[in-house]
């Protein structure tokens, strides 16, 4: 498979800063990426290189077979920046179709896009009064316009509320059938849905991981929550003889491996009316994302409850 | 070249929108008239052309108004751009840098070459009518002075690039342009003329002052007009000067042009090497 973006061994320094260290990313053609990462993970810094603003201090680029940067590449990439900006005095359409223009695009093709993204009745105000929504949705449309083979987009989901955003998403996927490469960044993998082939997880420019949501999971490996109610007055006795912690005065909470969590269940139902009810959570995204990103899982640390009762 | 077209024509909406061009145009059409009114006494005794005496008061306000307005307009250019974010996306798309900088050359200057045509255009509309008509030659010295300030104006706003693309922020941007300004249009002259009182006669007076004064830009354009309008016989106070002048006429011209040039090259040597 050709990938689109191929990025070898990766480094950038800004004087001091070691901003990436030996990142190695592909994207092929048709294919969703998250980049995640938290504030200084990296992100921007891999989006500036690829789209050759910046040139790595080792590795190596290359979009399409091309230098990024070069008039070919320009050609091949679409960009939405994180903060993307337009010159105030001009209308959503004619933002539009000035992209349309620098990129040689065919002009049919503004309306198609702003109709993409909802922006047809907005077309012909003036962008100072959009909304940030609509701002972002307009980025959307100049990164959109010339059927581009490669998406970039930072961070393009904040700012919108979850129903622009299950929208957003249904246009992504919609681009990449036709075969474009997406690589986009986020905050955080709760805010994707789910919705990309494969996500990358960056932490102080280095990638920790790198593979499809599902994986990423069972690599993670992380302990299922398991949450007790005791029945009135029977929460030391139901704390003796499963363990765990005592989170309040009816609770008892304890994390158990993904393998022991049909003994310690059964276990439970074994105490029969001492317990009320039974919780059973599974690792969330966030936790997915946090490990990674992170390095481990955060220490959960409480103190001993004392109860009157 | 598309995109150098289509960098420019929005370059022009914009300043059409924001008020620039119209903004621009009236000031200078108010210190226009005003001159054209003051004027007006003088040149019935002098017995010279009426809107020729106007043309020669406009030219000395275009050393200081045009290239003011010209630098307002180019310091924002580079670095503003990519202070608020609207320039990224421009430079990633396929259109270099280099036709980037020119496209928005292209649009400046047409913005500026609308505002001193149409301020300057009324201003000796009015003089020509308030005289009862005279000479249609006079009405040559106006086009000359729309066309030499045009040129004027290109150079401040290519200079002004090269201050836009060097600086981060726009109000370093701004800080520089004023500083450009001021030293090109009043500190040079103030300068040039404490040389020619120390030596009146010497080595400085003869062979370095004429050629310092065609270096720049904004003198070069007003030998320029002075040696248009004295070619028409009124008195200038330059006569004595004008005659070791290294270049006379339209050559003098070539200064500001050859400024132009080299300031775009600069600019877009700076501005390739601009990460955004």
């Amino acid at each position: 498979m050709t990938e689109i973006v191929k990025a070898r061994n990766v480094s950038m320094k800004f004087k001091a800063v070691e901003a990436l260290t030996d990142v190695s990313l592909g994207v092929a053609p048709g294919e969703q990426v998250a980049l995640l990462g938290h504030n200084g993970a990296g992100k921007t810094t891999l989006f500036r290189l690829i789209l050759g603003f910046i040139k790595p201090t080792a590795g190596s680029i290359s979009i399409a077979g091309f230098m990024p940067g070069s008039d070919a590449a320009r050609h091949v990439v679409s960009y939405l920046p994180e903060q993307v900006a337009f010159p105030k005095m001009l209308t959503g359409r004619e933002v539009v179709r000035f992209y349309a223009r620098l990129k040689g695009a065919a002009p049919e093709g503004v309306q198609a896009v702003l109709d993409k993204v909802e922006l047809v009745e907005a077309a012909d105000r003036r962008v100072d009064t959009y909304s940030k929504g609509m701002r972002q949705r307009l980025g959307l449309a100049q990164a959109l316009v010339g059927n581009p083979r490669l998406l970039l987009l930072d961070e393009p989901t904040s700012g919108l509320d979850p129903l622009s955003r299950q929208h957003f998403y249904e246009l992504i996927a919609d681009v990449s059938r036709r075969g474009c490469a997406v690589l986009l960044s986020s905050h955080g993998l709760s805010e994707l849905e789910a919705k990309t082939d494969r996500v990358a997880i960056m932490r102080k420019g280095r990638l920790v991981a790198d593979g499809p949501l599902a994986e990423l999971q069972h690599q993670a490996d992380l302990p299922i929550r398991i949450r007790v109610r005791a029945a009135a007055g029977a929460v030391a006795s139901v704390h003796a003889e499963i363990g765990g912690g005592r989170i309040n005065c009816a609770s008892v909470e304890l994390y158990c491996a993904k393998g022991d969590k049909m003994r310690i269940l059964s276990k439970i139902s074994g105490l029969g009316a001492q317990v009320e009810d039974v919780d059973v959570a599974s690792p969330t995204l966030d936790e997915v994302y946090r490990y990674f990103s992170n390095n481990g899982i955060e220490q959960i640390q409480r103190g001993e409850i004392q109860c009157t009762a | 070249m598309h995109g150098v077209i289509t960098i420019a024509a929005t370059e022009i909406r914009i300043g059409l929108r924001n008020r620039w061009i119209i903004l621009s145009s009236l000031i200078l059409l108010a210190f226009a008239l005003i001159l054209v009114l003051l004027g007006s006494a003088p040149g019935g005794e002098v017995k010279t052309d009426a809107v020729t005496v106007v043309v020669a008061s406009l030219s000395t306000l275009s050393v200081y108004l045009v290239p003011l307005i010209a630098l307002l307009l180019s310091y924002d250019a580079i670095a503003g751009e990519i202070d608020r974010g609207t320039l990224q996306l421009v430079l990633a798309s396929p259109v270099s840098r280099g036709a980037v900088l020119v496209g928005k050359f292209l649009g400046h200057v047409a913005v500026l070459a609308i505002a001193v045509s149409f301020g300057y255009g009324i201003a000796g509309l009015v003089a020509f009518l308030a005289n009862g008509g005279g000479e249609a030659v006079a009405l040559i010295g106006v086009g000359r002075l729309i066309a030499s300030s045009t040129i004027l104006g290109a150079t401040f706003i290519a200079i002004g690039y090269i201050a836009s693309a060097s600086v981060r922020q726009t109000g370093t941007a701004a800080a520089l342009a004023i500083a450009i300004w001021l030293f090109a249009v009043v500190l040079y002259d103030l300068a040039l003329l404490g040389g020619l009182l120390a030596s009146q006669d010497g080595f400085f007076a003869r062979t370095v002052f004429p050629w310092l004064l065609v270096f720049n830009p904004a003198d070069a354009f007003r030998l320029y007009n002075m040696s248009a309008i004295d070619a028409l016989a009124v008195g200038s106070n330059l006569g004595g000067a004008g005659s070791a002048l290294p270049l006379s006429g339209l050559a003098t011209m070539v200064s500001p042009v050859a400024w132009t040039a080299i300031a775009l090259g600069l600019s877009t040597f700076i501005l390739k090497r601009v990460r955004p």
